[in-house]
């Protein structure tokens, strides 16, 4: 059985309770250098952004080095995401049943997980937070250079930089929003951030929310 | 007896030199508030006639010296303009356009002073992120406070004339500072009093005005028949002013907008943006605290654990 969401290092260890290995060492790492780098983007640009936050650039030593910094940790976030996008990308492909998920919304909302089709690895909420944060992460990258005047701002003419910053600015909205989401997910489904941290979760929660990944991994 | 002209600018003051120009005269501070000022000063404005102008580069040798710039020297690019372009140590360019004119057949060469326009709706100070590191007097001079500036680039974005420059140096944003230190002691800028033929004046924004209008007279009665001045109220006004041959036409004299103002994308970066960002943040923040408290923690049940267990046994033995 070749299951397109098994990740390498998925394992089931049998015993009271059952225990699953979801994320390898490399991919929390990964995840928590991106995470890391998404919060101190966030709380920079924030002061950048609207004069009310300006104070936060306190905590980076001031508004000259939040601005020399800030793009810096981008680059950073951009080269760590890229490594969690090589990860999960394929496990994170749509699937039939992620829109029939996705329609049932309701039910998921409402803890009422029996009434949803059985789910892989991921389920399609998490997918559309792994393609938003792509498609955002490769927008912000990309507007965040242009906007970068102390090593790019030879290349474009003043009207692209008008653009390109407005750009910057909506897409840091969005992802922002797409983090409260990723982050409100996790702390609401008990037993996820611990699948994060010590990247075991376990056969109840495997059982409850990614029955389909559990099957395939028993059946392994 | 040699004959004053009326805007003759005065020589500097040897003894009791007050600053009367501080803080208490801000009428606009960026990313930030200021109390209305207990006193309006009377608005200022300088005025180029550049008919009048000759191209000599006083103004902006006099820029370097007062500012004490000291730009590195340059090359020579095939054109008169030197620098070709405003820099972080060069608040001043005279930008020279060869037109030729249909209805005369002349060349007329039109010699612009470029600089800062001192908008009465400075763009810059619209964009700026950094508290205070923009400001504008109720005389109407902006100016950049280095020490609050971050160097974020974002002034650029908002001028509709091109104007402030990055330091690579200290990393702080430059432009003409209208001489604010010097007109903080009843002086004027230093390149109006280094003008030779009063193409550069300055006085308060009223009498620049007044007698721009007997210049305009005079073009006009000289065959200019569009002779004009150059105030536009796209910014509000401006607190440097033209005197154009051809005020029809101001994208010939090296580029001038015609009708410039604050780019509309700016606006909404700054405007809406800020407020639809923080209302959609607060929002998704919102909505989730709600859901928790509606629908409580998602927990794994006990059955949950039993069931899976079953299927690890199930398949396993």
């Amino acid at each position: 059985m070749t299951a397109y969401d098994l990740e390498p290092g998925d394992e089931v260890h049998p015993g009271d309770p059952v225990t699953v290995d979801r994320y390898t060492t490399g991919a929390r790492i990964n995840h928590w250098i991106t995470a890391t780098c998404l919060v101190l983007l966030a709380i920079s640009g924030l002061s950048m952004f609207h004069p009310a936050l300006f104070f936060l650039s306190g905590l980076f030593g001031g508004g000259q080095i939040t601005r020399w910094i800030h793009p810096w940790i981008g680059v950073v976030l951009f080269f760590s995401f890229l490594g969690l996008f090589i990860r999960f990308w394929r496990a994170n492909l749509w699937r039939i049943e992620d829109g029939t998920w996705l329609a049932k919304l309701r039910d998921v909302l409402s803890a009422h997980e029996e009434r949803v089709p059985e789910v892989g690895k991921y389920n399609a909420g998490q997918k559309a937070v792994f393609w938003l944060m792509s498609i955002l992460i490769i927008t912000l990258i990309a507007s965040g250079l242009i906007s970068w005047d102390q090593y790019f701002g030879a290349f474009t003419s003043v009207e692209v930089k008008r653009i390109a910053i407005l750009v910057h600015a909506l897409a840091s909205i969005i992802i922002i929003c797409v983090w409260i989401v990723h982050v409100y997910a996790a702390i609401w489904v008990r037993g996820s951030i611990h699948a994060m941290t010590s990247g075991q979760v376990t056969g109840g929660w495997a059982w409850r929310h990614h029955r389909k990944w559990l099957k395939e991994l028993v059946g392994k | 007896m040699r004959r004053t002209f009326e805007f003759e600018l005065p020589n500097p003051p040897t003894q009791n030199v007050n600053t009367d120009l501080g803080t208490m005269d801000l009428v606009r501070r960026s990313a930030s508030t200021v109390p209305p000022p207990a006193r309006q000063l009377t608005e200022v404005a300088k005025l180029i006639d550049i008919s009048k102008c000759i191209g000599c580069k006083a103004c902006e040798a006099a820029c370097i010296e007062w500012n004490d710039t000291r730009p590195k020297i340059g090359t020579n690019i095939g054109v008169y303009d030197n620098p070709p372009d405003l820099t972080p140590d060069m608040f001043t360019v005279m930008r020279f356009s060869e037109w030729v004119n249909p209805k005369t057949e002349n060349l007329e060469w039109l010699i612009r002073k470029d600089g800062c326009m001192h908008c009465a709706e400075p763009g810059c100070l619209e964009a700026c992120p950094a508290p205070g590191a923009i400001v504008q007097y109720s005389n109407g001079i902006v100016d950049f406070v280095h020490e609050n500036c971050i160097g974020c680039g974002y002034c650029i974005k908002g001028c509709p004339f091109n104007i402030p420059r990055i330091s690579a140096v200290d990393h702080t944003a430059y432009k003409c500072t209208l001489c604010s230190d010097r007109v903080a002691v009843g002086q004027g800028p230093a390149c109006a009093k280094a003008c030779p033929t009063h193409a550069i004046i300055f006085g308060t924004k009223e009498e620049m005005t007044r007698h721009a209008e007997e210049r305009i007279k005079d073009l006009k009665s000289r065959g200019f028949e569009n002779a004009g001045l150059y105030d536009p109220p796209g910014v509000g006004g401006t607190h440097v002013m033209y005197v154009l041959q051809h005020a029809d036409l101001p994208e010939i004299y090296a580029g001038l907008p015609s009708n410039p103002r604050i780019s509309p994308i700016v606006d909404i970066w700054k405007g809406v943006t800020k407020y639809a960002g923080f209302i959609a943040m607060g929002a998704f923040a919102t909505i989730g605290v709600a859901h928790h408290l509606l629908t409580g923690p998602n927990k794994v049940s006990r059955e949950d654990e039993e069931n899976a267990k079953h299927l690890v046994e199930g398949e396993r033995t």
